[in-house]
């Protein structure tokens, strides 16, 4: 066996592994720490196949971004997960009938037999001066321009709708218009007002 | 490194529209940003504007010989572009009848013109999709934009509650159908529409690689059926439906479907048409299962919005059956068939927001009391809006069943149309039940219904339109099949 095979069976083993804890943990905290282990698994098995560029976004974007975020939100909801299980076990027996017939339905179809070495040919080993982000770089910037103008146009809808649901004017908030004070007069801040006393009268 | 690609400027101009809706979207989004909140009007105006000009270059483009630009991701064909005039016109129905509502409901937002606009670019990115990753980003700019316009009402927990509901099951749809899609690449190699129906029409395709086609096949569908709303991948209808502000309602219940429709015709007939034996056994069951539940769950509802969401689930089924015969004519139908539903269910939701008053949403049923002695002509208008939808003759809600069914029995499934016309008169019953209220029941309420003038004209053509088109079916008729 060759050290990459060893590699790559190693690097599958941590993914499917890690997927799985992922989803059997009774901790949320600890299921979003699976995720970043089996996205890490993922970004290994992308390096054997030479595509460092994709790699490391994975590990930059979803590890570094998206799973501290996931973390923090997570930390902050403080779900109660027993009243999500509530009707766990009354759906279980279904569940896993359905789910034992897709799974049975899939690898039929999915497994070695259609997929394997024989049907599909391994992926061309390239030369050492072949660059994944240039390659990927070439395309993106010319076949595939128009999906990404669109998925740029994408962009632009997630950030109108984060800032449509979540921006509120609060009427309580207190600002500070800079304008305002310096244009402000001794008139508007002082107000001088002629009290007749009656005292003085008294002292006449 | 040098690469011999190249785009002449002259042939993105197929791509007009698009190209001046999204530069629009931009322009109107920085305007309303320096507009004073009494000037919000400026934006509505503005977006009808950008509808308006986007509609007349999408109308320009009919009759372009086929066009295919940005390496084979776009197409300018005609069913495209009549489906962008379509999308354009409805929405612009749709904005007319919404301005009265959102300014009571505090909803006249420019954020909300902008994400309709945007809505409206990711249907025309979907009508004119020839990769299937042009189709899936289309579809996620239509989605994301729904999504966030039904919880524009923050205030309201219903609403919120149907966007989230609408978002986690869209995105397991939209999971399902990008793995679809990947499994119909793995094996055909191609995410080109052209490129797919031309391997899948191969002579010499082996058995396995016709089963993991069929394999990616049954995601797609999965997917599409979702969008569309049918039967059993129907439960978000009826909720979000009545969860989201009206004007979304309707919006969201009439354009995405012309849009849905597109991508069924692109992924399923202009490029996995060589299949069709395959998948219209998938869309038999999932059109009787909608016809069937749309038309007897209705029943029971005492919402209109509701009870609406059910109708749409069982139009819904029509049009499935329309693509079950498998011929041009057949397609032809189910085209013209959209194209009546929207401008049906646009002149019903037109009525449901016209009952609205400030503060309160006349969503029950029981609010349609007496309607004929407040506002005589607009119950006229309903009675015949609910009498085209159950499908009474001579509305075009008639000729839309009729077309189909006479295309499905043409094409030998005689058991399937018997079955669709059982079921649609026991649709016809919650239809008059309607008219029932409206003209034989005294009203609870005496409030008089105001509403603009654009709106009230805008909605009495819609209302002529159903009894006019009527009278001339098979021109229209001729005009959708001949997009095939």
């Amino acid at each position: 066996m060759e050290f990459e095979q060893i590699l790559f069976y190693v690097f599958s083993f941590w993914l499917i592994a890690s997927s799985l804890a992922m989803v059997f943990s009774r901790n949320t905290a600890f299921s979003a720490l699976f995720l970043i282990l089996s996205f890490f698994s993922a970004a290994s098995l992308w390096l054997l196949l030479e595509a460092e560029f994709l790699a490391i976004t994975l590990i930059l974007v979803y590890v570094g971004a998206v799973m501290v975020l996931f973390l923090f939100v997570i930390k902050m909801l403080d779900i109660e997960s027993s009243t999500l299980r509530a009707k766990f076990t009354g759906y279980l027996p279904v569940g896993i009938g359905v789910a034992i017939v897709v799974i049975a339905e899939m690898s039929l179809v999915l497994g070695s037999s259609q997929f394997g070495l024989g049907k599909v040919a391994n992926p061309i080993r390239h030369s050492s001066d072949y660059s994944n982000i240039t390659e990927l770089a070439m395309e993106l910037y010319t076949t595939y321009v128009y999906q990404f103008e669109l998925a740029a146009v994408l962009l632009l809808i997630a950030i109108i709708a984060a800032i449509t649901l979540i921006h509120r004017i609060d009427p309580r908030t207190k600002k500070q218009s800079i304008a305002e004070q310096v244009n402000t007069k001794a008139s508007d801040r002082v107000r001088l007002v002629s009290i007749s006393s009656p005292n003085k009268e008294d002292k006449k | 490194m040098t690469s011999n690609f190249t785009i002449e400027l002259n042939s993105l101009l197929v791509a007009l529209p698009e190209i001046f809706l999204i530069s629009g979207i931009v322009v109107v989004l920085l305007i309303d940003l320096f507009l004073k909140s009494k000037f919000k009007q400026i934006t509505y105006h503005l977006t009808h504007l950008c509808l308006l000009i986007t509609g007349v270059l999408s109308f320009n483009l009919i009759g372009n010989p086929e066009t295919v630009i940005f390496s084979n991701s776009f197409v300018l064909d005609d069913m495209g572009s009549v489906f962008k005039v379509f999308i354009a016109g409805s929405t612009m129905v749709a904005m007319v009848y919404s301005r009265h509502y959102l300014i009571e409901q505090g909803l006249f937002k420019g954020e909300y013109f902008v994400l309709i606009l945007l809505a409206v670019f990711g249907m025309m990115v979907m009508a004119s999709g020839s990769s299937l990753l042009t189709l899936y980003i289309g579809l996620e700019i239509l989605s994301l934009s729904l999504y966030t316009l039904i919880a524009i009402a923050r205030n309201r927990s219903v609403s919120v509650e149907a966007a989230l509901k609408y978002f986690i099951l869209g995105a397991i749809a939209s999971g399902l159908l990008l793995y679809g899609i990947s499994m119909v690449y793995g094996i055909s190699g191609s995410i080109n529409i052209e490129e797919i129906f031309a391997f899948a029409s191969g002579s010499n395709l082996a058995p396995r690689e016709t089963l993991i086609l069929n394999f990616g096949l049954v995601f797609l569908v999965i997917g599409i059926a979702f969008k569309l709303g049918a039967v059993p991948f129907h439960m978000w209808v009826p909720d979000v439906y009545e969860g989201a502000p009206t004007s979304v309602t309707m919006f969201l219940s009439t354009v995405p479907k012309i849009a849905a429709l597109a991508m069924l015709v692109r992924i399923l007939i202009d490029g996995l048409g060589p299949m069709h034996s395959y998948w219209s056994d998938l869309f038999i069951a999932l059109s009787l299962l909608s016809i069937a539940l749309g038309s007897v769950v209705a029943i029971m509802q005492t919402n209109i919005k509701r009870m609406l969401a059910y109708s749409t689930i069982s139009h819904v089924g029509f049009i499935m059956l329309g693509f079950v015969t498998g011929t041009i004519s057949g397609y032809g139908s189910a085209t013209f068939y959209v194209i009546v539903y929207v401008l049906m269910s646009l002149a019903a939701f037109g009525i449901v927001i016209l009952l609205n008053s400030k503060g309160y949403e006349a969503d029950n049923i029981s609010d349609y009391k007496g309607l004929s002695k407040r506002s005589p002509w607009f119950a006229l208008v309903m009675l015949v809006v609910m009498l085209s939808m159950a499908g009474v003759p001579p509305f075009i809600g008639f000729y839309s069943k009729f077309f189909i069914l006479q295309q499905v029995v043409s094409a030998g499934f005689l058991t399937i149309a018997i079955i669709a016309v059982v079921f649609a008169v026991i649709s016809a019953y919650y239809y008059l039940q309607i008219i029932k209220s409206m003209y034989f029941d005294d009203s609870e309420s005496e409030a008089v219904i105001k509403a603009p003038m654009d709106m009230k004209i805008v909605l009495s053509i819609n209302g002529a339109l159903i009894l006019v088109v009527g009278l001339f079916p098979d021109f229209w008729m001729k005009l959708a099949v001949s997009l095939f």
